[in-house]
């Protein structure tokens, strides 16, 4: 098992590797770089241009080197924490992202939680009542969480949330506080915000989990062990909770790989709309004016919290599932 | 017969199922009743309602069931009868009947142990559940339990996984936990059905003792009157729900009155047909495969031997790691130096327990595995041909020369594609004819194995498992091959079925004059079917002799242990425990030292008895040797 773990993060390293040269890629792809668009937006707005002075800029950050020997000092300094320089704020990567990136995790793992409270046991009672009133009902209010759209949501709750409990719109936070170092009265505030953006982007991955966790249930309760344990005299809510349950659980823990970047990527539209302070709107206009080293940084960040949920669910199974722990892997 | 005798009474016991579609009566009325400490056997085919009635016995019949009628248990340790059926469902005192009092042991003892937890930690909950005793207590007592079902080391076996056990002791562990609270009624729900022979003898020899030692009454579910035999007092013969036949074994087997009964009895293959003898098929399918083209004029020229198998190994290697990186990798030969002959015309059978290599060596004679080392020589006429070393159009070629029919009719058709599909897409695979000429084909290959050529256009579906396997035999004769390879053909199918499948195939040879490979566990099988029979046992073909040689005069110490392993259907034929006990089966170190390499490679070779009689043994023992 020491090795097996060992064994899946020397794995990770090859993996990261391959995903930040394809991130480099895809960057390099679009014609230009930020400073032909920097330029275009300048010309557009009637305002002349200092070519010498981007030209200078050009060569200071070696964009008129090849690609590869470019690929190695990104990803170089990215070792060394150092995650290049956003030309559009003029700052320092890492001290753009900076806060937001910690109200991402927060907001995050908010959701993730509030995901996992929610839909657990309404997919339990969902299986263990199939074809019920409750069922249909929650199967209702499920669909409809997936169907509507997030940004919708986001509009409705906002209304409400202003007009019942008067919670100023948008932002994670009162507007007072936005660039205040962090206390006690931010984050209450933080929290009295919270719940909106949790509610919205956990709303689809909700109502999706509770139909897999209803399916895999209704699968497992019908097998053959169940009916075994029926036949000890094992009361149904201990059945249950010892034998299906547990079975079903590993694909809620495979399903931690997905969960963690699916949540902070798939929120941008919604951060957008909210106008959140976490990272979604900025990778966006980071890909739109190519800003390469903020939106670099960013997808090899969402990269790696991909590779590290995966390894986070792959050892979890193995724990929870003798099967996989003991079992070897046989080769033909 | 008052029913203050009786340990359990079903009266009038009526079962449906509701469904989409209206509702199905599984079982109609049905009445018996349980001796205590006797073993009372409920006969029938699959879907003859006789798993329902156990379920409803111990009440965890699935919601869709509506039960009426009254199942009246009368426990010895209790005060008085105890009207099962009106029971609060999922109530306290169905509770504290349930595994304590009447409980059960199921089919197939994979799914039915939970894969996550230990043996161990399923067994004692049983204690939990029923009894006051604390933690170490019913350590204590599952692992003496554990130890007397047959687990070499107890302490040990506590704390395995199920997938860690063999088949047998998967099945031994849920024996446990079925006894450990010692109940009045035990039900076994075709406890030894998914095991093999030898294995199977060991389970019922121990459910038989058991059964004694705890003066227990057992209520045995099964299709194989082999196992009623050996083991029953009592007999319920059920037939489509309905209670056709009940009394003492004796009755049941010397004078059986109704006419499923008697048919049943006539569909089950045994060792004393005498040669030509046909089953009788309860419902008998005529065979017309004159229809089919090319048939016997084509196959009566050629060379004897068809196909040639020379020292044919294979091993496979399983890496098995602990929690602390010890990882170990082992190499299980599957098979080992296998030599044979397939003559033309005949059908060799093979016969062997699972794992001992059958179905690898048919995979590699099919190119789907390739062999570590040996030859297969293919010769239809046109000169020998090397199997292993043909590649791109040759290898095509020789595909439609070898065709198989697969074990489980359900897995091997398509649910998505309609007979025809089926049927003829080996045809268009290999370019066959036209698209007209292919349905044409096709309606000759349904009437060869007796389907109606209006199901042309059906799914799998909406069939039963006795005709798909038909058109799973249609499909391999689309080509017309030269050899049939039938794997477990008729394993998965219901006695009466599979007397039918198997007259089918037997018509088939005659008529076409093909050459089978038949590949079964069951000797009874291969005995009807074969010409020759070729025994294996971990990889390594032990026997080898034409059939009645290999029936009347067995010579190796596993062909001897699996005869024995067999019950017959015959009260005066017992299996004889105490000897099957002594042959020790597949295990080597049990056999005579004659038949044993003792751990030296290459010990072993085939020993020419005489009449094509070979034996695996010692290169030194003499042929008379080693029939002592």
């Amino acid at each position: 098992m020491l090795r097996y773990i060992l064994w899946r993060i020397a794995v990770m390293v090859p993996t990261l590797i391959i995903i930040s040269a394809l991130v480099f890629t895809i960057i390099e792809l679009p014609p230009g770089d930020y400073f032909e668009s920097y330029i275009a937006e300048l010309r557009a707005q009637g305002e002349g241009v200092d070519m010498e002075q981007i030209e200078a800029l050009r060569k200071e950050y070696g964009f008129d080197q090849p690609a590869v020997l470019r690929y190695v000092y990104w990803v170089g300094g990215m070792l060394q924490g150092d995650f290049g320089y956003s030309f559009e704020y003029q700052l320092p990567v890492s001290e753009v992202v900076g806060d937001r990136l910690w109200l991402t995790i927060l907001v995050s793992f908010f959701t993730i939680a509030f995901t996992w409270i929610i839909a657990f046991p309404i997919g339990i009672y969902a299986a263990t009542h199939q074809y019920s009133w409750g069922d249909y009902g929650l199967s209702l209010v499920g669909l409809i969480g997936i169907a509507v759209p997030n940004f919708m949501l986001a509009l409705i709750l906002m209304y409400f949330a202003n007009i019942w409990f008067g919670t100023s719109i948008g932002h994670l936070m009162d507007q007072k506080y936005l660039s205040e170092p962090m206390s006690w009265e931010k984050a209450k505030s933080i929290l009295e915000h919270i719940w909106i953006p949790v509610v919205i982007i956990g709303a689809a991955g909700t109502a999706g989990m509770i139909r897999r966790l209803r399916a895999n249930l209704l699968d497992e309760l019908q097998k053959q062990y169940v009916v075994t344990a029926r036949a000890k005299g094992l009361p149904p809510t201990k059945t249950l909770l010892k034998y299906p349950l547990r079975m079903a659980l590993n694909f809620f823990i495979s399903d931690i790989g997905s969960i963690l970047p699916a949540i902070i990527s798939g929120a941008e539209i919604t951060a957008i709309v909210l106008s959140l302070e976490t990272t979604g709107p900025m990778l966006i206009k980071a890909l739109q004016s190519q800003d390469m080293y903020l939106a670099g940084s960013f997808l090899m960040f969402l990269a790696f919290l991909t590779v590290i949920g995966v390894l986070i669910s792959d050892l979890a199974l193995a724990i929870l599932d003798p099967r996989i722990r003991l079992q070897g892997r046989s080769t033909k | 017969m008052t029913s203050g005798a009786d340990l359990l009474r079903v009266e009038g016991l009526r079962i449906t199922f509701s469904v989409l579609g209206g509702d199905v009566n599984a079982v109609r009325g049905a009445s018996f009743r349980i001796l205590p400490g006797k073993v009372t056997a409920l006969v029938g085919e699959s879907g003859s309602g006789k798993s329902a009635i156990s379920q409803a016995i111990m009440g965890i019949l699935p919601t869709v069931a509506k039960v009426s009628g009254r199942v009246l248990f009368n426990d010895p340790k209790a005060a008085g009868p105890v009207e099962l059926l009106a029971l609060e469902p999922d109530g306290r005192e169905i509770h504290e009947i349930r595994g304590a009092r009447i409980s059960k042991i199921f089919q197939e003892p994979m799914t039915s142990l939970s894969p996550l937890h230990t043996i161990g930690n399923q067994i004692s909950e049983v204690l939990q559940i029923h009894t006051e005793a604390d933690g170490a207590e019913r350590r204590q007592r599952t692992e003496q339990l554990l130890g007397y079902v047959g687990f070499g080391d107890p302490k040990r076996a506590y704390d395995m996984y199920p997938f860690e056990l063999s088949g047998g002791m998967r099945q031994r562990a849920m024996i446990a936990m079925a006894l450990i609270c010692r109940p009045a009624l035990l039900i076994a729900d075709e406890p030894t059905t998914a095991l093999d022979v030898t294995v199977q003898a060991q389970i019922l020899q121990l459910l038989r003792e058991l059964q004694a030692k705890m003066n227990m009454a057992m209520l045995l579910i099964t299709h194989d009157l082999g196992v009623v035999a050996n083991m029953a007092d009592e007999v319920v013969v059920i037939y489509h729900g309905e209670v056709v036949e009940a009394g003492p074994v004796d009755a049941i087997f010397r004078n059986p009155q109704h006419p499923y009964l008697k048919g049943l009895m006539a569909a089950v293959p045994h060792f004393d047909m005498k040669p030509g003898e046909r089953l009788k098929a309860l419902r008998e399918v005529p065979v017309k495969a004159g229809t089919l083209i090319g048939g016997e004029a084509k196959r009566a020229s050629g060379p004897d031997i068809l196909v040639s198998v020379r020292n044919l190994s294979k091993t496979f290697t399983t890496r098995s790691s602990g929690w602390f990186g010890g990882d170990e990798e082992s190499r299980h030969r599957a098979i080992d130096h296998v030599s044979f002959d397939i003559r033309r015309g005949e059908c060799l059978g093979l016969v062997g327990e699972s794992g001992c290599g059958k179905t690898t060596v048919s995979k590699i004679l099919m190119r789907a595995v390739t062999p570590d080392s040996g030859s297969i020589t293919f010769d239809e006429g046109e000169g020998p041909v090397d199997v292993l070393k043909l590649d791109g159009a040759e290898l095509k070629a020789l595909r439609s020369k070898i065709q198989m029919v697969f074990q489980d009719p359900v897995s091997s058709l398509s649910p998505r594609m309609t007979v025809k599909n089926i049927l003829s897409e080996p045809l268009e695979i290999h370019g066959r004819g036209t698209p007209l000429s292919r349905v044409e084909t096709v309606r000759s290959l349904l009437q060869a194995v007796g389907l109606d050529q209006r199901f042309i256009n059906r799914y799998p579906h909406s069939f039963s498992g006795g005709q798909r396997q038909r058109i799973g035999i249609a499909r391999a004769l689309a080509l017309l091959p030269q050899l049939l390879i039938c794997d477990e053909p008729v394993s998965a199918l219901d006695v009466s079925v599979q007397a039918q499948i198997l007259n089918l195939l037997k018509d088939l040879q005659k008529e076409l004059g093909l050459t089978m490979l038949f590949i079964s566990h069951n000797l009874a099988v291969v005995d009807y079917m074969a010409d020759r029979i070729a025994v294996m046992c971990a990889g390594r073909i032990v026997e080898l002799a034409p059939r009645e040689v290999l029936m009347r005069d067995p010579v190796h110490p596993y062909t001897k242990s699996l005869l024995a392993a067999v019950p017959y259907p015959d009260l005066d034929r017992k299996l004889d425990f105490d000897s099957l006990q002594r042959s020790g089966g597949s295990d080597q170190r049990q056999w005579g030292a004659q038949f044993s390499d003792g751990g030296e490679k290459d010990a072993l070779s085939p020993a020419h008895l005489g009449g094509g009689h070979y034996v695996l043994a010692r290169k030194s023992v003499d042929a008379r040797e080693l029939r002592s």
